[in-house]
């Protein structure tokens, strides 16, 4: 009986001492903050920001090396959320960069050459088409990051401005105007 | 040596542990939807099920001996948890892309039966040392190759024009069945 708790606790605690020295040994640095930061970014990998993605991004703004007004996708309400979590006052979007309207890009059809130079461009794969064979463009899937509208040869991709109707609308954020009370 | 390869080929293609024992059929399930995984998945066992069967070989032998043997089960399960645990916290360290795509299977090898099903074989079958981490290693040999067979398999059918009843699990199910059929022409190729 007691040899089978001397033999029990022994293989336990010596267990215990190998996983208490791996967890020191194999521990991985990983800041949480960066994880916060990235559910904020919109998500579009347009690369407006001059980093790689809203990874790379994010991970620059907990470095403290990038504003936090770098994202015209994530708009003024984008800032506001990043300047809550961090703890910073809100700033206007950063200069060269302007708040748009929500839109998706359209491919004209009758002039597009089928080069597939836009679909390399596109970061969501929103593009789809063949070489030599008409592209078109997926609205759903669209991020509206005019990535692929400089690279066509025949300038046939223009944005278009995304209606609002049952679908698309979204409850506005409330904002009241301070106004002095007399 | 002859020895230890019969062991090496029984335990891989003969006496596979999914195929004809039916053992560690929940990741033979769950992790073969890809490719990748299950082969990050096999590695992971194979080197779990490697270090679990000789570190309960020796604990069987030198720590338990006759008078214990009612902890075997209990004693076992210890070990493989902390072998699963130290495996966790290496491959974080090491791959985080293999950590993140194993996910929740990488914890749940402890509770895979397959891990505890072959340390106890090896006391019932009376293995020394070496007979016990080729045993153990030839069964995850046989584990992983038959786990990416079967994720290879899935691939296809997941492009295969199957009837609505049919579809998902059920064919997956009906696929294992006849892979074990398969595996059974391999019985008596050892003697």
């Amino acid at each position: 009986m007691l040899n089978a708790i001397l033999v029990m606790a022994g293989i336990g605690l010596a267990l215990g001492g190998i996983l208490g020295w791996a967890a020191i040994r194999f521990r991985v640095q990983e800041d949480p903050l960066v994880d916060k930061i990235d559910a904020i970014l919109p998500q579009t990998q347009c690369g407006q920001c001059g980093y790689a993605g809203c990874r790379p991004y994010a991970e620059a703004i907990a470095k403290g090396e990038a504003d936090i007004n770098l994202c015209p996708p994530g708009g003024e309400d984008g800032i506001k959320r990043l300047a809550e979590l961090l703890g910073v006052d809100p700033k206007p979007l950063g200069e060269g960069l302007e708040s748009k309207p929500k839109s998706v890009a359209v491919i004209d059809e009758d002039a597009c050459i089928g080069c597939t130079l836009c679909i390399q461009a596109c970061p969501v794969d929103a593009i789809v088409g063949a070489a030599k064979q008409m592209h078109t463009i997926l609205p759903d899937q669209c991020t509206g990051c005019e990535l692929c509208v400089a690279p066509c040869p025949v300038d046939c991709i223009h944005m278009e401005v995304v209606k609002e109707d049952l679908n698309t609308w979204k409850w506005r954020y409330p904002i009241f105007h301070m106004k002095k009370v007399p | 040596m002859e020895n230890y390869f019969l062991i090496i080929v029984g335990t891989v293609f003969v006496n596979n542990i999914v195929m004809s024992k039916i053992l560690g059929l929940c990741p033979f399930m769950g992790v073969s939807r890809k490719l990748e995984p299950s082969i990050g998945m096999g590695a992971a066992t194979t080197f779990v099920l490697t270090l679990a069967s000789g570190a309960s070989h020796l604990i069987d032998t030198y720590l338990l001996g006759p008078d214990l043997s009612y902890l075997r089960t209990l004693s076992f399960i210890v070990v493989i948890a902390g072998i699963v645990g130290f495996t966790e916290m290496f491959i974080k360290k090491t791959s985080p892309v293999l950590f993140r795509v194993l996910g929740i299977y990488l914890p749940l090898i402890t509770t895979n039966c397959a891990v505890l099903g072959i340390p106890l074989l090896n006391v019932q079958e009376q293995h020394g040392f070496v007979e016990s981490l080729l045993f153990g290693l030839g069964g995850a040999l046989g584990f992983t190759l038959v786990l990416i067979l079967f994720a290879a398999m899935r691939e296809r059918l997941d492009a295969a024009d199957i009837p609505l009843p049919f579809k998902g699990t059920s064919i997956a199910m009906v696929t294992a069945g006849l892979m074990s059929l398969a595996f059974m022409g391999f019985a008596g190729l050892i003697k």
